[in-house]
């Protein structure tokens, strides 16, 4: 009997989707951001979630990751010259970042939000014409450095940002390029 | 004194602390230890914010407010300049009213920060928007300040009582998009509020302890949610108010009137910048302040009547 109970317990925690992953924690959030596309690039199943409250700053991220993968993980980032400050199993449930957009219509323009932050869109010339909300000091920077320019041409949040706001700008400038080009279909 | 606190996205503008004074190229901050003068860009941001305040004081003859700033594109820098400034020096400035802006969450520094301001004499005024509103949060300090100014993603923010930063806002929190009474009184019950929140959106909403006071809608301006810069300029206003003197409520109907009335006046489309905007804030001042001293104002039929004796004069 005692076997038997052993083995059930034994199979929930491999059934345990937490079981077998990691969680990468990093210095700041523009590197989780740089580790993020450097990861999925490589073919990694990764997200992106909150720390857990010892490493917490307020503006923060981590990466969760299947812990079986680390060896590969770890050299693939060694190779970009990254290093987490640290690897800790998951062991409990994490936030992940809202990748949910609202988009309106101002006729001439589209604006997309998502969670703080709104990018505002010329929709013949494709300009970014305004980005508002967020309150983390890369927004006016990013701001300062996107507005005037097309959507193609201009610098991509993921790469210049730093903050959680700067990545969820990225989320809305993402869903402004899918439907940029969804029109152009 | 009325202190302003935040960054400007320059790398490598030092830490500065000085009066911001108005001139024809916009907001100078000369730096009181060498002298150096630097104009900010009104368009973005911590600046948006400091100009307003800067404008609505010399309309009523105030003074102008001390501003502390560093450079910051995200690196922190910046932000730990200011931080650690005004820990340090908060006794020498007797700061009556505080109003803290864009800047790096950092629960560490803010503690300290608080720590400073809970030694004071006299508590002063405490106005939160942007990050400092996000870590006044995260660090649970919400109640011990006066008003927050968040927009509606921000207050779904501050209703949820898991998330550290907007970003991390639960969808079926953040889908509670109409539900602003439900939002507010979320973020009350989690001591995650200020005690009067300014909830900027179509239409604005002026609550405190987690009841909604009144709604203004009016004049609608679609178009201003799109500008960048529009929420930091309502935060100037009520703060410049509120450094006047004028009670904490009517100061918000009166900015967001005077806010709506300036898009008005600047007829503008998504694409405009809010210096735009700025331009007409003193005359869109005194429409505002005319209409709420008038015996018969729009009333939302929110407010008990008692109360909106007290906030309409």
């Amino acid at each position: 009997m005692k076997k038997f109970l052993s083995k059930i317990i034994d199979m929930k925690n491999h059934s345990d989707p937490q079981h077998s992953r990691g969680l990468l924690i990093f210095s700041n959030t523009s590197e989780v951001i740089k580790a993020e596309g450097i990861l999925k690039t490589a073919g990694y199943q990764i997200r992106v979630m909150s720390p857990p409250p010892q490493y917490r700053t307020g503006c923060d991220l981590a990466i969760d990751f299947p812990l079986v993968e680390q060896l590969g993980v770890m050299r693939c980032l060694s190779e970009e010259k990254i290093v987490p400050l640290d690897v800790l199993p998951l062991s409990e449930e994490r936030l992940e970042p809202l990748q949910l957009c609202r988009v309106t219509d101002f006729g001439d323009y589209l604006m997309i939000k998502a969670a703080n932050m709104k990018i505002t869109i010329h929709k013949l010339s494709r300009k970014i014409v305004n980005i508002s909300g967020g309150g983390c000091p890369d927004v006016p920077y990013l701001a300062t450095e996107m507005i005037g320019k097309s959507i193609y041409d201009a610098p991509n949040p993921r790469n210049l940002g730093y903050s959680l706001c700067a990545y969820s700008l990225n989320v809305a400038y993402e869903e402004a390029l899918r439907i940029m080009e969804e029109q152009l279909c | 004194m009325l202190v302003l606190a935040g960054t400007i996205p320059l790398q490598g503008i030092p830490l500065l602390a000085g009066q911001g004074v108005l001139t024809s190229e916009g907001l100078v901050i000369h730096d009181m230890a060498t002298g150096v003068g630097h104009v900010l860009d009104q368009n973005r941001g911590t600046a948006a914010m400091m100009t307003t305040v800067a404008v609505v004081c010399q309309k009523y003859g105030l003074r102008p407010p001390m501003c502390v700033v560093a450079g910051d594109i995200g690196k922190r820098d910046g932000s730990s300049q200011v931080y650690a400034y005004l820990t340090e020096h908060l006794g020498e400035l007797c700061p009556e009213v505080m109003t803290f802006h864009y800047i790096m969450p950092d629960i560490r520094r803010n503690n300290l920060l608080i720590k400073a301001i809970k030694q004071l004499k006299r508590k002063p005024l405490l106005i939160a928007d942007a990050g400092s509103m996000y870590v006044a949060k995260a660090g649970g300090h919400s109640p011990y300040y006066d008003i927050f100014t968040p927009d509606m993603g921000e207050l779904a923010f501050l209703a949820d009582e898991k998330a550290d930063h907007p970003a991390y806002t639960r969808g079926f929190i953040w889908h509670m998009n109409e539900e602003v009474h439900e939002l507010v009184q979320r973020a009350h019950h989690w001591k995650n509020a200020a005690n009067i929140l300014f909830v900027k959106g179509s239409t604005d909403y002026i609550c405190r302890s987690g009841k909604i006071l009144k709604s203004i809608g009016e004049p609608s301006i679609p178009e201003l949610e799109a500008i960048g810069g529009t929420g930091d300029t309502i935060t100037g206003m009520l703060t410049a108010l509120a450094y006047r003197g004028t009670d904490l409520v009517d100061a918000c109907l009166i900015a967001a009137r005077a806010n709506r009335e300036a898009g008005r006046l600047a007829r503008p489309t998504p694409a405009t910048q809010v210096n735009k905007i700025i331009e007409h804030i003193p005359h869109a001042l005194q429409i505002s302040e005319n209409l709420l001293m008038e015996p018969v104002v729009e009333r939302a039929g929110i407010l008990p009547e008692s109360l909106e004796k007290v906030m309409i004069h």
